[in-house]
């Protein structure tokens, strides 16, 4: 990659991305190995049990179509809940496969290669699960495709293009289409090692029709290599946006605790956050399971740990802002509003969010505690969980009590909220675990671009 | 390759680190050999150059399509709220730029992104199943840790024998006749 | 021409017939049902009040035509002109008259093709004035109870009327005359059914006729009677009144009827300018009724202590000698009282409620004649009866000495409902012979030998005699859906009269009274008008004497007092979902009754709300769940009776407490009682769980005097941040503007609009469980604010429906463009084009759109689809709906104006259906650009103002600010 020739001498101090004594083959041999070794009997189990959970969730939803709504506890004032909470939070873990291997990318920042196609490939997943909900929490789901532009025989009716509803489908499909191209685009060179080195019939066949003939032709080479160069400079502006429009649909509304102007740089900062918290709890995961330790070395988890000690920071001055701004605009609803969240019904939710999402990465401030794994690992799983809590804080207690007090009203789950969103957790899980399985988790023609040529620096190549 | 008579399709050479590549590479086109190509298991940085090979103009095709994306969205917008369905909603205009930035922006970046995509592909040929090159031994390893250099038979100064010596000169690891 | 003829030539064939003796049978249904199951099987989350759509969709296309045939076949008058221009799908306006615990109010009905879709007030009729209450409007939906009683039956056994003639012809024979025969019905009013029961009477000369109300107004007839001498009936003219005193009176809301009293006080409280002169409330009660809300001074007294508060009030204006019995607390309340009334001397009125005994309102009789009101402000005629408890007592020793061979029990279920130290349930048991006529086979009709379906009366031929006099007609609209007959019909079947049916009878009846020459013209002018002419009776000339010195401290106990219940009243709607889910004015409570008390008493309890305490009256007890009204009255326990049936139906059953078996004889409507908290807890459901304004400008609200000063004081309320749109403004120049504009100083908060909402519009009902999760769908709810100390707290209601803003937040976040603006303002909801993000609901300020959780309609029985009106989509599960202004009333005017050929619609020509109904005109609807409409003018009107105009919604409807007029001395 063009990167290797202005790599900044810096990176000489910064210690050596691939750890150990790797050769290139050694490397390619090392990856593709979890690909091909005999299925491990743990993957057998641990999809088992994520597979029966995304049954229950198929089951969940199918009760709801039957059903309606109503299977839920949403209500009125309570119209979103659980659902919006669940899409915002999946979206947001997306951010960072995006973030990792566009904006990394075109900040050079050569440590992203051996995350970034498991980084890339939770995007994805996550994106799946939090399309789910724009299509089930609508009151009739077969009716769902009317907010595309499609023609429409039933009516001829159009779309409203007034409502950020709207723009957020056109973001998010927009989102998901260009990560599964980027994802794609980033697998050829690895699917042609896999091709190349595949024994059996089928593999061949599957892997060579994958990697559609991929044969690293330097000439092929240099389209691919700015094909890539301009994905990760549309991602880059994209993830920013996608985030930014989720964040309209609350922030364009004229609900108390909604209509603020800090929700666009807020929400995507959390997203950023809320995705490295993902990242590290899977890499924490993975690179034990499959002894990736020398690829995904302390170095990367640590730089990570960092991105989430400054987003989290970041957050945490929105809180306070939007809590100030509240008090010093003299508004009365937006004065209560902000007052009920932190002293409201809801407020053990409130304070959950906070010392999850705010406290908790304050620790990595210490180099010890950002390079221990079983530490980041644990920090990891708070702020997945306050970055879900801030969601629900967002929806739900703003809707749960605005103008008028006589409509105001409390919100409570039902056992199918509660089942939908565990039954995601599973969906997300079993599509991680095929990815693991049947595909390259770490890219290696990235790997091998940005590792010492082996016996090579006497020719003077580095 | 049990074909009767034989007809020469490339002459290769094969290389196990990037700088020796590159070097040969060097070589090769001084020679003034222009049909040139390398096979290599990542891009390495320096073998365009070497080879003589031309920027990727990719980025005009993109630029084109995506525009044509920023078209189209204005259109879909204005035409669905303002001319084919008016409809009075929220007191607001049936069409202003205000409330169409974000489709807009949406379906440039989309439309940008397959023409990335598919122009790289078509670029490139790809997809494309079968290619004479399979048929030499070495390529097999090219994406795992071999370079291979490529001399094409429709180079003008390519001679089956001549152009396999003069690659032998590069001292690579070993050098192959590839059959068409 | 007339309806025979076009049911004739309408009747499908027998099938219709069938179809209609029993619903089920429909084979067509089956399979119906079968493809719904599939499309939507019933889940868990299913309670007992849903509907279910697709069916009733189904249903309604095919009853259109099968009803036809249920038209009447006797000759009633349509109100339209001629029967000859019927079209099908155009509605049918009849007079008739409701009769509800004995006071007749005429009603308007419109039935579309031959099915009663609405039930309004007759415009002609004194007592309704064109309105009607929200419990006669939701009688209507008893008409269409699917567990209606469907067939005579004999100890248990199905039967049939033939078979009961057959007894009947026999056993009456044989009752010879008639020692053993006893009669109990309601409240007879009908001049018909009296004479018919004369003749039964002159043929059985040892049978005795009772009547019997749970809830009647025994008290002021006996207060006349110790005043006057003999049994008057008083009537109140609020409306010539500058001060009203409401002794423990809701003449707003429960004390039945109310519409002619709040008309009246209403009229006296509207302004147009701060110059106007308002009426003065005071309001002395134990329970915080709507009349109380309305009232400018509120004094909360225990109801056993009114007596001696109305004692020391008669002492001050110098009626009877002072004992001063009243405490610290109501002293200056009094003094400032009488100060106020002698001053209005002629222009003021003393009105004492139903739950009041007889003393007291003999007081306020005197009170009235000393301030020389009678004759102005309070009028008196004959009384249309006697007081009946004496009546019922006497016929309970009968049964239980066995002096009671047989009896013929006419409607109502007294076996519930009458006083529990009667045992009257034990009593029946004692007769051999036992007849219930009822709508539904309830309590009483377990009990009894026979027992006969009852035809509602809107399904029957009678009449009814209002207080006033005035008389009725009560025209069918539809032929007994289950083969009913009314108490009428089976008096005269019993009285071997030669004819039985109700039209006979009836007509029969009336055209003896008249002149041979004209009866015709008269009879079809009575059906045409909805009343006879020149029935009314004579004013009677009264003097009140002295009363004798009754009134005595209250004792140390608690009080309890039973009123009916704003829903169900004594019971009888206990099967009614409509009235099941109408929100009781005050609390807000539904699907339930309960112990209302103060906070002071319910600290005293060491209860919370929700716990149950058993109250304990004379050795009987019943535990009911507590519930705290801020301004209830210390020490004292409000509960309202009608709840807590067995045998009402799928509806009513175990729906609340059963207050009647602590009711006795001595303590009809207030008794002392032990009360004591039970380690029981049961879940109290609202349709509103705040009830402070936070300070907030909604509803807006000032004294008189302040309003003098400051007339523009209701827009200064708000902080106005300056606003401005990206945008610009869309024009709403051309053409209707439609608006509405709603007068908080005559709203009363009666639900009159909310249940004439719910039948105008199709509106579902949900069922406990759902409204406990916020998911009621009435698309106009009245929100109730409290203001000040939870004990001294004034109440202010505000009428709050879809405010049509101009610039909608609903609209601009409806990804589909479901909901958009018509040219002219509305607020269009498409609902074929809905899918349900909810973010519209979302984004309303004011909460006013109501989403489809679920099917509603799952669980309906085709008979319940028929009440539906058909200009209405009913909505499906999934979709978004709400107010629409009753567009569909609105097109009907424009499209009636055209086929006129007329350019312009007449202001008030269009009127919504909450308007239509609310007794205090205080919904006003128009087209504000017009200058000279009504709504134009109330725009224009100081008081005039936007709620949460800061949000630069630009709503339609506008809100006009309330008005106290405190006295100043009690300032």
């Amino acid at each position: 990659m063009a990167d290797l020739a202005i790599k900044p001498p810096l990176a000489e101090l910064n210690p050596p991305l691939v750890e150990g004594n790797h050769s290139y083959s050694t490397v390619t041999h090392t990856v593709s190995g979890i690909v091909e070794r005999k299925t491990p009997k743990q993957w057998f189990i641990a999809i088992s049990i994520s597979g029966a959970i995304t049954l229950m969730m198929l089951g969940m939803i199918g009760y709801l179509f039957l059903n309606g709504v109503g299977v839920w506890g949403n209500n009125s004032p309570v119209g979103w809940a659980w659902d919006i909470t669940n899409f915002v939070f999946w979206i947001g873990i997306g951010h960072a496969g995006t973030l990792i291997s566009a904006i990394l990318f075109l900040f050079r920042q050569k440590w992203r290669t051996s995350i970034n196609r498991a980084a890339e490939a939770m995007t994805l997943f996550a994106v799946a699960c939090a399309l789910l909900f724009p299509l089930i929490h609508v009151g009739r789901p077969w009716r769902a495709y009317w907010m595309f532009p499609i023609p429409n025989t039933d009516l001829n009716m159009w779309q409203n293009f007034r409502s950020p509803l709207l723009w957020d489908v056109f973001a998010v499909s927009t989102y998901g289409t260009v990560s599964a191209l980027f994802w794609y685009v980033g697998l050829l060179p690895d699917l042609a090692t896999l091709r190349d080195r595949a024994r059996t019939r089928i593999r061949q066949l599957v892997y060579g029709v994958l990697s559609l003939g991929w044969r690293g032709s330097a000439r092929a080479w240099r389209h691919y290599e700015m094909a890539y160069l301009i994905l990760a400079g549309l991602s880059t502006p994209l993830v920013l946006s996608v985030h930014t429009i989720v964040s309209f649909d609350f922030a364009v509304s004229i609900i108390p605790g909604w209509h603020t102007t800090i929700f666009p740089p807020y929400f995507v900062a959390g997203a950023i956050f809320s995705g490295f918290a993902m990242v590290v709890t899977l890499m924490v995961i993975f690179r034990y399971a499959f002894q990736l330790e020398d690829l995904v070395t302390i170095k990367h988890l640590e730089n990570m740990n960092i991105v989430m000690l400054a987003t989290g920071s970041i957050v945490g001055y929105a809180y306070a802002t939007e809590l100030f701004i509240a008090w010093y605009s003299g508004n009365m609803y937006e004065k209560f509003a902000f007052l009920n969240r932190t002293t409201g019904p809801y407020w053990w939710a409130y304070w959950t969010m906070v010392s999850c999402n705010v406290i908790s990465p304050q620790f990595f401030w210490f180099k010890k505690l950002r390079r221990n794994i079983p530490f980041m690992f644990v920090i990891s799983i708070f702020v997945n969980i306050g970055m879900w809590f801030e969601r629900f804080v967002i929806i739900v207690t703003s809707l749960h009590r605005d103008f008028l007090p006589s409509s105001w009203g409390y919100f409570r789950p039902t056992f199918v909220d509660v089942c939908t969103f565990i039954g995601t957790l599973g969906f997300f899980t079993t599509l991680f675990l095929l990815f693991v399985r049947f595909l390259p988790m770490i890219a290696i023609s990235e790997v091998k671009g940005v590792m010492p040529a082996p016996g090579a620096s006497e020719r003077g190549q580095h | 390759m049990e074909t009767a008579q034989i007809t020469p399709f490339a002459a290769i050479a094969e290389f196990d680190t990037p700088g020796a590549l590159v070097q040969a590479a060097e070589k090769v086109r001084k020679a003034g050999y222009s049909k040139t190509d390398a096979l290599t298991p990542f891009p390495v940085h320096g073998i365009d150059e070497a080879l003589g090979i031309p920027r990727s103009h990719l980025g005009y095709i993109v630029l084109c399509i995506g525009m044509m994306g920023t078209a189209a969205a204005l259109l879909l917008q204005w035409w669905t709220g303002a001319v084919d369905y008016p409809l009075v909603i929220g007191g607001k205009p049936l069409f202003a730029f205000e409330f169409s930035i974000p489709v807009t922006f949406e379906l440039t970046v989309l439309f940008s992104s397959f023409a990335a995509v598919f122009g790289m592909l078509a670029l490139n040929g790809l997809p494309r199943f079968y290619h004479p090159l399979d048929n030499a031994r070495m390529t097999r390893r090219v994406s795992d840790d071999r370079f291979v250099l490529v001399i094409d038979k429709s180079d003008p100064k390519f001679h089956p024998v001549e152009t396999i010596g003069f690659l032998r000169s590069l001292n690579p690891i070993s050098t192959e006749l590839v059959e068409d | 021409m007339d309806l025979v003829q076009i049911s004739n030539q309408k009747k499908p064939t027998g099938a219709g017939k069938h179809y209609w003796r029993s619903v089920n049978e429909l084979d067509g249904t089956a399979k119906l049902e079968g493809w719904l199951d599939q499309e939507f099987p019933a889940g868990p989350v299913n309670d007992s009040s849903r509907r279910q759509v697709l069916k009733l969709m189904g249903a309604s296309f095919g009853l259109a035509g099968l009803v036809a045939c249920r038209r009447p076949e006797e000759k009633i008058m349509p109100l339209s002109k001629g029967v000859e221009d019927l079209v099908p799908g155009k509605p049918l306006l009849y007079n008739s008259v409701f009769v509800h615990a004995g006071a007749a109010a005429g009603v308007r009905v419109t039935t579309h093709d031959g099915r009663p879709t609405k039930i309004e007030g007759n415009p002609d009729h004194p007592y309704s004035e064109g309105k009607a209450t929200g419990l006669a409007q939701g009688a209507l939906l008893n008409l269409y109870d699917p567990d209606r009683s469907k067939q005579v039956s004999e100890k248990g056994n199905e039967s049939s009327w033939e078979k009961f003639g057959a007894f009947a012809k026999t056993h009456f024979d044989g009752v010879g005359n008639g020692d053993g025969l006893r009669f109990l019905s309601q409240r007879v009013v009908s001049p018909t059914l009296t004479s018919v029961r004369e003749q039964a009477l002159k043929k059985w000369p040892g049978a005795k006729w009772v009547e019997w109300e749970p809830v009647n107004n025994d008290n002021a007839l006996a207060g006349a009677q110790l005043a006057f001498g003999n049994v008057v009936e008083a009537h109140y003219h609020l409306d010539q009144a500058d001060v009203i005193v409401a002794l423990d009176s809701d003449f707003l809301n429960l004390d039945s009827p109310t519409v002619l009293p709040a008309r009246q006080f209403t009229r006296k409280r509207k302004v147009t300018e701060p110059g106007d002169a308002i009426a003065r409330l005071y309001a002395v009660e134990s329970q915080f009724s709507a009349t109380g809300a309305t009232a400018d001074h509120r004094l909360r007294l225990r109801a056993g202590a009114i007596a001696a508060f109305t004692a020391d009030l008669a002492a001050l204006v110098g009626v009877g000698e002072s004992k001063t019995l009243s405490g610290e607390k109501e002293r200056k309340f009094l003094a400032a009282l009488a100060k106020d009334l002698k001053a209005n001397e002629g222009r003021s009125v003393v009105v004492a409620g139903p739950r009041q005994p007889a003393e007291v309102h003999a007081l306020a009789h005197a009170i009235n004649q000393t301030l020389g009101n009678c004759g102005k402000t309070v009028t008196f005629t004959q009384a249309l009866a006697e007081p009946m408890l004496d009546g019922l007592k006497a016929l309970a020793a009968d049964l239980s000495g066995g002096k009671v061979s047989t009896l013929v029990m006419l409607g109502g279920n007294p076996a519930h409902d009458a006083p529990a130290d009667l045992d009257l349930a034990g009593g029946i048991g004692k007769a051999q012979t036992s007849i219930h006529l009822a709508h539904n086979a309830n309590e009483t009709s377990a009990l009894a030998t026979w027992h006969l379906p009852e035809a509602h009366y809107l399904e029957s031929w009678g009449d009814a005699r209002a207080l006033d006099g005035t008389v009725s007609i009560q025209q069918p609209m539809i032929l007994p859906l289950y083969g009913g007959r009314s108490a009428l019909e089976v008096v005269a079947q019993l009285a071997g009269l030669p004819s039985a049916k109700g039209h006979d009878l009836v007509r029969g009846f009336w055209q003896g009274q008249w002149p041979a020459a004209d009866r015709e013209r008269v009879w079809r002018k009575a059906l045409h008008d909805g009343v006879v002419a020149n029935t009314k009776f004579a004013e009677a000339k009264v003097t009140a004497k002295a009363p004798a010195a009754g009134a005595k401290a209250p004792g140390t106990g608690y009080d309890v007092a039973f009123h009916p219940s704003s829903s169900l009243w004594d019971g009888r709607y206990a099967n009614n979902a409509w009235m099941q889910e109408t929100p009781e004015p005050m609390s807000k409570l539904v699907w339930d009754n309960a112990a209302m008390v103060s906070p002071a008493t319910l600290k005293a309890l060491g209860a919370t709300q929700g716990d149950v305490i058993s109250i304990t009256v004379g050795g009987k007890s019943i535990e009911a769940p507590v519930m705290v009204q801020p301004g209830h009255a210390d020490q004292a326990i409000s509960i309202s009776l009608g709840y807590g049936r067995k045998n009402a139906g799928r509806v009513g059953d175990g729906v609340g407490v059963n207050a009647y078996p602590i009711r006795t004889t001595a303590g009809l409507h207030i008794a002392e009682a032990q009360v004591a908290k039970t380690a029981k807890t049961h879940k109290l459901v609202t349709t509103q769980e705040h009830f402070r304004m936070e300070d907030r400008p909604i509803i807006r609200e000032a004294t008189t005097a302040q309003y003098k000063e400051d007339p523009k004081f209701a827009e200064k309320m708000s902080e106005m941040p300056p606003i401005d749109s990206i945008y610009g403004y869309h024009s709403y120049e051309q053409g209707y503007q439609w608006g509405m504009a709603i007068d908080l100083n005559a709203c009363t908060g009666c639900n009159a609009c909310l249940v004439a909402c719910q039948a105008e519009n199709n509106v579902p009902t949900v069922g406990k469980a759902q409204v406990s999760r916020g998911r009621e769908m009435h698309w106009i709810r009245l929100d109730r604010y409290y203001t000040g100390t939870g004990d001294e707290a004034q109440s202010v209601s505000q009428p709050m429906t879809c405010q049509q803003c101009e610039t909608a937040p609903c609209e601009s976040v409806c990804p589909v463009a479901a909901t958009t603006h018509s040219p002219e303002g509305l607020n269009d909801m498409a609902y074929n084009r809905c899918i349900g993000t909810r973010y519209c609901a979302n984004n309303c300020p004011y909460k006013v759109r109501r989403f489809n959780f679920l099917n509603w309609h799952k669980e309906d029985e085709e008979v319940q689809s028929l009440v539906h009106n058909p200009n209405v989509t009913v909505r499906m599960r999934g979709i978004m709906e709400k107010c629409t202004y009753c567009v569909q009333r609105i097109q009907e005017k424009k499209i009636q104006a055209k086929v006129e050929g007329r350019r312009e619609i007449k202001d008030g020509e269009i009127v919504t259906a909450c308007q239509q109904t609310c007794p205090a005109d205080a919904i006003v609807f128009g087209n504000i650009k017009d200058p000279g409409s009504r709504v134009a003018k109330l725009r224009h009107q100081e008081r005039n103002y936007e709620l949460l105009a800061e949000l630069n919604t630009k709503p339609r409807t506008t809100y006009l600010a309330k008005l106290r007029n405190p006295n100043p001395e009690l300032a």
